[in-house]
């Protein structure tokens, strides 16, 4: 196969593709004019205003067809692979059975001061986020979700007390770099309860974090904004999961 | 067109819930909680918050409960003290401010009232709660004058959504809307607004993926879609969420701003948030008492249940929670064209006949529920990305939901699960609506599913599966069915879920002056 390529519309190289925009101009000759400048400069030429629409007396939606000039060079397209595959709540349930034989348990919590449930909640009530379902959802996860403005102390007693595989901690809002500070001190008391074989995978996230930050901050694993409950799960399992 | 559904069954179904249902009413009348006493002292005009943004009405429930409790309700000890302020010639403009002020600081002494102290107090509370609710029935009266003036005389109305997460911004683009079409604007509430023991105070300009539900958020967009409603001479209705451990004050909130429609259902807080079940029915009861004076019209969420669990198999438990809703509505006051039973379209559309299931789902909610807005939801589960696949299930559904005259129409956009809808978006999924509305508006009349047909089958099926579910609810009890993990696949057990510290067992004379104005029988 050749490693270069264009678009297919109905015959090969023919690089056809239709895009759909809209302008906030009021709809006549020259936003269509303006319609196939734009695509133009996308590479599309020559450009097919083939649907113009008034939306209101500001706006014009369009709909453009055309062969674009660019091509496609295969060999120089990069992948940026995540290190842990992608799975589905089914699979995630079957890795665990099979895997664990028992459920995988998660404690999750805003500690500090922060009152803001909104992350931890996302990831792990059932109502989820992006569509997807939160890990209590998942029939092979036993999920406690502790709330807000837990103490670390409390936190690690709790995860204690569960026998948790791995803690959950969301940062949402914060002041002066205090979920950098509320981070390390809970890491810190994890050290100190846990023999390093048995402390659970602690896990951050929130949008304020830097993900790349997690060994500087002592944690397994940072997610920032938009990380998806799917994600979290596919990570624990991943993790904690001997693969079979 | 209709299905010829067993009416016995029908009228069983209706006991069960009512078997079901009942022992829960008896429950939330021997509980208040702390948000149902907020709503108390919303109702009697207490607002603002304090210099940290915590609302008065918190810090002067907080002084109550700490000092004498809140088993007896706020009432009495709230108007108690406010005899003893005017006695001390404190107070100004505005008592019940100044008191809470005051008990703030740390300078009020409350007391549970006797003798003649208590009859005047509960004398005082009960005029301050009529005083209230009689702005409550003010707005309900603006509403049906306004709806005189600038009337909505096509059936279903069109509900969009506005999320921006700044009022200031929800403002244009909830006009804009309104002027593409929309017949109902839904501000979505901010994420995690449900958790939170506290309502906001003011005009709020950051939320999470949708806006926070404030008393002064509500009234500027009231104004706003006043000023629409006026300009297009069509009544533009407002919708928020009644719901989370704040349901009773956001319930006063809504009726003594003019909203119209909240989004109220009897167990979504305990299946989805993990809200505690007696807080939940609790302070539900009291909503919906408030807003069946409103004249608010109710969404229940049973849709939501089909996002999690299966549409096909789990089919009878949006009939089962339909049937409670109306009972617990019922029991509240609601009358049926306050009822938005809520349901959805969510069947796998790569399952054979999964229309004509669809179909007879919603022609099931329309048969039982003949005189409730039934509130018809569109596609999510099944929105993949694939918007051109999304627009077609989109025009299915609304082609369902014109057939078996489901009033209030929630648009589905095709770009669902991919971006908060565009401009663009929300054009092509009102020309969809469109579309369907002026192709199809007549064909029910031409339509009739055979009698031993899959629809008419399907239909009695569900409804023989609901009945065998009400009757094990019945038996077991509703509190144990949920703890079972019935609904929606979630085990919430009633010693649990978040809020149970707010709940608080009744005493012999508790007093709640908004219920007891409520309740009065009509001179």
């Amino acid at each position: 196969m050749s490693s270069v390529i264009r678009p297919y519309g109905d015959a090969t190289g023919d690089g056809m593709v239709q895009v759909s925009f809209t302008l906030p101009i009021p709809h006549d000759k020259r936003a269509e004019g303006a319609a196939a400048q734009l695509a133009r400069k996308m590479g599309i030429d020559p450009a097919l205003v083939v649907h113009a629409r008034a939306m209101g007396p500001d706006f014009t939606f369009f709909v453009v067809y055309g062969p674009v000039n660019h091509l496609v060079e295969l060999d120089k397209v990069e992948v940026i692979e995540r290190d842990f595959p992608l799975l589905t709540p089914k699979e995630v349930n079957t890795r665990i059975k099979k895997g664990l034989r028992r459920p995988l348990v998660v404690v999750g919590a805003c500690i500090g001061s922060d009152a803001h449930t909104v992350g931890i909640d996302a990831i792990l009530n059932i109502k989820g986020f992006a569509g997807e379902k939160g890990l209590e959802y998942y029939s092979s996860l036993e999920v406690h979700n502790l709330g807000a403005q837990v103490s670390v102390p409390e936190l690690v007693d709790a995860a204690g007390k569960v026998k948790a595989d791995a803690v959950l901690v969301s940062q949402v809002v914060t002041q002066r770099d205090a979920h950098l500070y509320n981070t390390k001190e809970m890491t810190a008391a994890f050290r100190e309860a846990f023999p390093r074989e048995r402390r659970p995978v602690i896990v951050v996230g929130g949008p304020r974090f830097d993900v790349s930050m997690a060994d500087e901050l002592g944690v397994d694993r940072i997610f920032g904004k938009g990380t998806t409950p799917g994600e979290v799960a596919s990570y624990l399992v991943n993790r904690l999961v001997r693969q079979g | 067109m209709r299905l010829h559904l067993d009416q016995s069954q029908v009228a069983r179904a209706r006991e069960l819930a009512a078997v079901a249902g009942q022992p829960v009413v008896e429950m939330t009348r021997a509980h208040t909680t702390v948000s149902i006493e907020r709503a108390v002292l919303r109702m009697a005009g207490l607002e603002g918050a304090d210099a940290e943004g915590i609302p008065w009405v918190n810090r002067l429930a907080d002084c109550v409960a700490e000092q004498v409790g809140l088993d007896h309700g706020v009432a009495r000890p709230v108007w108690d003290a406010l005899a003893a302020q005017r006695r001390a010639g404190i107070g100004g403009d505005d008592p019940l401010l100044t008191l809470a002020q005051r008990a703030a600081g740390g300078s009020v002494d409350f007391r549970l009232p006797e003798g003649r102290a208590a009859v005047s107090a509960t004398t005082a509370a009960i005029r301050a709660a009529r005083a209230g609710v009689r702005r409550v029935d003010k707005q309900r009266v603006a509403r049906e004058r306004l709806l005189t003036r600038y009337p909505v005389d096509h059936k279903p109305w069109i509900y969009l959504i506005v999320a921006t997460g700044d009022i200031h911004e929800d403002v244009p683009q909830a006009q804009a809307a309104a002027r593409e079409g929309a017949d109902i604007i839904a501000v979505i509430r901010s994420t995690g607004q449900s958790l939170l023991d506290v309502v906001p105070e003011g005009a709020t300009r950051e939320g999470y993926a949708g806006t926070y539900a404030t008393q002064e958020n509500f009234r500027i967009m009231r104004r706003a879609l006043d000023d629409v409603s006026k300009e297009l001479g069509r009544y533009v209705r407002l919708t928020n969420y009644a719901s989370g451990l704040c349901m009773p004050e956001i319930a006063t909130m809504a009726g003594l701003e003019r909203l119209d429609m909240m989004l109220n259902d009897s167990m979504y807080g305990i299946l989805f948030r993990d809200i505690n079940p007696i807080r939940t029915f609790t302070d539900q009861h009291f909503s919906r008492q408030v807003h069946a004076r409103a004249g608010i019209i109710i969404n229940t969420g049973e849709d939501n249940y089909l996002t999690t669990a299966d549409a096909v198999d789990a089919a009878h438990t949006v009939t089962v929670s339909q049937l409670l809703n109306e009972y617990f509505a019922k029991q509240a006051g609601l009358e049926d064209w306050q009822l938005g039973l809520g349901h959805a379209f969510e069947i796998n559309p790569e399952i054979p006949d999964s229309f004509r299931m669809e179909l007879a789902h919603a022609m099931l909610a329309r048969e039982l529920f003949p005189e409730a807005p039934l509130k018809w939801m569109p596609p999510t589960k099944h929105m993949t990305g694939d918007i051109f696949r999304g627009y077609l299930l989109d025009g299915f559904f609304n082609l369902a939901g014109l057939l078996t005259g489901q009033q209030i129409l929630l648009v589905g956009m095709m770009t669902e699960a991919v971006v908060t809808p565009w401009l663009s978006d929300r054009d092509l999924a009102l020309q969809n609506v469109r579309y369907v509305m002026n192709a199809a508006a007549g064909l029910a009349e031409d339509f009739q599913p055979a009698p031993d047909g899959l629809i008419a089958t399907r239909a009695n099926d569900v409804l023989g599966e609901a009945v065998d579910l009400l009757v094990r609810i019945a038996d077991d009890g509703l509190l144990p069915a949920i703890a079972d993990g019935t609904f929606g696949l979630m085990k919430r057990p009633a010693d649990r879920g978040k809020g149970l510290d707010g709940v608080v067992r009744r005493a012999e004379d508790y007093l709640n002056p908004v219920s007891v104005v409520l309740e009065e029988v009509p001179a």
